[in-house]
């Protein structure tokens, strides 16, 4: 990672509003964030809590771009330093983001037929121009991280379609932090892990946090929230707009 | 083959039909299309093909070119695969005889136009004589591309990857470039050309030939040329390059080893024998062979 | 804005419209294409996408807008200004363009290693021994035996005529590949390899291109972006993933929601 002034904050949402207008249910709108603010900085474990439907996986997937802001402003730091406002930003930057800036743990592994498991975890370093690794050597990482959580080499050369839901879990952890990036999103990334494993989450993101990295996310399980999270921002209903 | 008594023969011209069959206007038509093909050597030129005495594939083009540029003084050679003998060679002679007069010929150098069908005379040809070949498909990609509208693009642009493409097929099939005769050849650096179906074996007396040579396709309506002392080059690869074919044996009648050779069969055991296709060129060999040998009894019958 | 904002697009389309006579088939089109982009034009049959990539690709000629490359030597230049001769060239080297029905984009009658090498062919290669190690080489690439080669390719399947129609478009290293619906018609299983191989081609070769297709998985597989096409018109455009898991515009509505889980 590039070296980065503390004082700047990794992510910092301001006043982001959330609405979906469902088209199909005849204009429907459903307010899901009003006025949200949130400043992550380097090191820090942010924990989103509140009851479910109360948007905390809709503001993970505001920081990542994956949904739009109908308000506000959402500032990510580049590698290069610059805060770079992803509402405005054109869809190449934000690819530039996520590929150098930020990561993003969804609770569920999007699932490519055909390829194996160590290629999927291995992709993230051969992204993008001028990457430093060979395949072989990517390939080799990805093999080290597969066996820290503890998915067995008969599976590395198999497609993760037909895994266990755990195990599918396990592989998209590994795929996102194979690849240092300073800000992470995690969406309840221990949620299909037995015990031995979350414990091998926690160590990651405490390793995480040590180097810098920021992360903000959604943990439901007490004992892993208890042990990762240095803040918590409690989620509130948005009262309906009158 | 013998020299047949129609050397130097000339038969009356019918006086009802036009010189050479064509009328005037026709044939300047023509002479326009030469003109514009001899100025872009291996340019297929459009031309009105007019209804001729016989039908397509009997080379009314060859007949429509020779009869726009022949003249009361010239001498004319008719050959086919070769000889002056056959059915075509014979019939189309005789066309010419009949609308023009003039004198005919089997010498291939006292000739000014030869019309040939299928294969070029073996004896070198001099300035100031003409050779009109007979085309039936005057488009070297035609089979790989069977659209004009593709295949002029193609020409005017010179993207000639497709004829390449041809050669390529060949190789992959038979190891060789199984093409043997109307094998493609580049004109003066520019243009691809259909030689016509002549044996590849010719190819190679296209290239800088002293005499003019015409193509006429009447089928198609297509006159293409290639001026005198024209570069022509037949396609190849670099490390499969183009190759004449060879024999293992000699002219049974004449000794020749350099001729392109017919194979005749002699009966129904499979007898067999190999023999020069150019009777003109043969017939001089033997006569020559005949003479020296008779001025050497001569010579010994004088010890 | 980021450094990255200073590179120069590899492909610039503005205000592109096509129309027949009183149809407006295609209506005021305008992105750019960066290298390295995979852009998914999604629509419905009737929507104008094939027209909108063919518009671009020089292969039909648009009522108005523009269209603009970037040669080897940087500068973007408006394709339709060339010669007939420079877009022929560009489309041979430079650009791909993968057809829907393999059969339109293959010499049928000519073996598989004659239809791979042609595009080198073209450009002048002369030596056979060379060509056809080439060819063999890139065979393996779209996974055909090499023992095929001198096969024609109505002998193929249908996922097998695909792969080697895309061999024969990427042997020139092409900067930009057009694909229209490259995997329908395919079956399943024969549509997943096909999408790997293509995934896997074009981040190996930093490929940018331009994908129609009705599928929004395929979209979402092999896109970063996606445009959505209704009636001629650009309706929504952006980050495939945000497209598809947040669509703003009531028809991207409507398609997303109408595609089955299985």
């Amino acid at each position: 990672m590039t070296s980065f002034a503390l004082s700047k904050p990794l992510l910092h949402m301001q006043a982001v509003s959330k609405q979906f207008v469902l088209h199909l249910q005849s204009s429907t709108s459903l307010s899901v964030l009003r006025n949200f603010d949130l400043q992550l900085m380097p090191g820090e474990c942010v924990r989103l809590s509140g009851p479910s439907g109360m948007g905390k996986s809709t503001v993970l997937k505001l920081a990542f771009g994956n949904y739009r802001a109908t308000a506000g402003h959402i500032l990510v730091r580049s590698t290069e330093g610059e805060m770079v406002d992803i509402t405005q930003a054109n869809a190449r930057t934000v690819l530039h983001l996520r590929s150098q800036a930020m990561g993003y743990v969804s609770q569920f592994l999007r699932v490519i037929p055909r390829v194996a498991a160590i290629d999927i975890v291995a992709e993230p370093l051969l992204e993008g121009g001028g990457t430093p690794f060979t395949p072989a050597q990517a390939r080799e990482l990805a093999a080290q991280w597969l066996q820290r959580l503890r998915i067995a080499p008969s599976l590395w050369q198999l497609p993760p379609a037909t895994f266990s839901g755990g195990e599918q879990q396990r592989i998209n952890i590994a795929r996102s932090f194979i690849k240092p990036r300073p800000l992470l999103l995690l969406d309840e990334p221990t949620a299909s892990l037995d015990p031995e494993n979350t414990h091998t989450v926690i160590e990651l993101i405490a390793e995480a946090r040590a180097q810098g990295v920021g992360i903000l996310g959604i943990f439901h399980d007490p004992v892993v929230a208890q042990a990762v999270a240095s803040r918590t921002v409690a989620m509130q209903a948005i009262t309906p707009a009158l | 083959m013998q020299p047949t008594e129609l050397s130097g023969a000339t038969a009356a011209r019918d006086p009802h039909i036009n010189f050479a069959y064509l009328d005037e206007r026709t044939k300047r038509m023509i002479r326009r299309a030469i003109l514009k093909a001899v100025a872009i050597p291996g340019y297929q030129v459009p031309f009105g093909s007019r209804e001729m005495p016989l039908p397509y594939g009997w080379g009314t083009g060859g007949i429509q070119v020779t009869a726009s540029i022949i003249g009361p003084d010239d001498v004319l050679k008719v050959i086919d695969q070769g000889s002056d003998d056959t059915v075509n060679a014979v019939n189309i002679r005789r066309f010419f005889q009949r609308t023009t007069g003039v004198e005919v010929t089997t010498d291939t150098l006292s000739a000014s136009i030869i019309q040939t069908r299928h294969r070029i005379p073996e004896t070198p040809l001099r300035e100031g004589q003409v050779l009109v070949y007979q085309v039936p498909v005057p488009e070297p990609m035609q089979h790989l591309e069977p659209r004009e509208v593709e295949t002029r693009k193609l020409h005017a642009l010179q993207e000639y990857g497709l004829m390449h493409v041809n050669l390529f097929e060949d190789l992959a099939r038979y190891g060789h470039i199984a093409t043997t005769y109307d094998y493609p050849v580049l004109v003066n650096g520019r243009y691809i050309m259909s030689p016509s179906p002549i044996p590849k074996f010719d190819n190679p007396k296209m290239h800088l030939n002293p005499a003019l040579q015409l193509f006429g396709a009447g089928r198609e309506k297509r006159i293409y040329a290639v001026p005198p002392y024209t570069p022509v080059e037949s396609l190849g690869f670099e490390d499969h390059p183009f190759e004449v074919q060879r024999w293992d044996h000699a002219c049974e009648l004449c000794g020749s080893n350099e001729s392109y050779l017919d194979e005749v069969l002699m009966d129904d055991q499979g007898g067999r024998m190999f023999v020069c296709s150019d009777s003109d060129y043969c017939g001089k060999r033997q006569a020559a062979s005949l003479a020296a040998a008779s001025v050497a009894t001569v010579g010994l019958g004088a010890a | 804005m980021t450094h990255i904002d200073t590179l120069a697009p590899l492909l610039r389309v503005q205000n592109l419209g096509c129309a027949y006579g009183a149809r407006t088939v295609v209506r005021d089109i305008s992105f750019e294409l960066w290298p390295g982009e995979v852009l998914a034009v999604v629509g419905e049959s009737g929507s104008g996408k094939s027209t909108l990539l063919n518009a671009v690709a020089a292969r039909h000629t648009p009522s108005t807008g523009e269209v603009a490359f970037a040669l080897k030597d940087g500068d973007l230049q408006d394709i339709y200004a060339m010669t007939e001769a420079q877009r022929r060239m560009l489309a041979r080297t430079d650009w791909g363009f993968v057809h829907q029905n393999a059969a339109d984009g293959l010499r049928m009658n000519v073996s598989a290693g004659a239809n791979v090498a042609e595009r080198l062919m073209a450009l002048g290669q002369r030596h056979y021994g060379n060509l056809r190690t080439q060819a063999t080489d890139w065979l393996e690439r779209v996974e055909i035996s090499p023992s095929r080669i001198d096969d024609r390719p109505d002998t193929f399947s249908g996922g097998m005529r695909q792969r080697l129609q895309i061999a024969r478009n990427l042997i020139t290293q092409p900067r930009l590949v057009f694909m229209d619906e490259p995997t329908s018609g395919l079956d399943v299983s024969v549509q997943a390899r096909l999408l790997d191989m293509l995934r896997m081609l074009t981040r190996q070769m930093g490929l940018a291109a331009i994908i129609v297709t009705h599928d929004l998985a395929v979209a979402r597989l092999l896109a970063q972006r996606m445009l959505v096409m209704q009636g001629g018109m650009a309706v929504e455009t952006g980050l495939t993933d945000q497209v598809l898991d947040d669509p703003q515009h009531p028809y991207t509505q409507l398609l997303v929601s109408s595609v089955l889980q299985p």
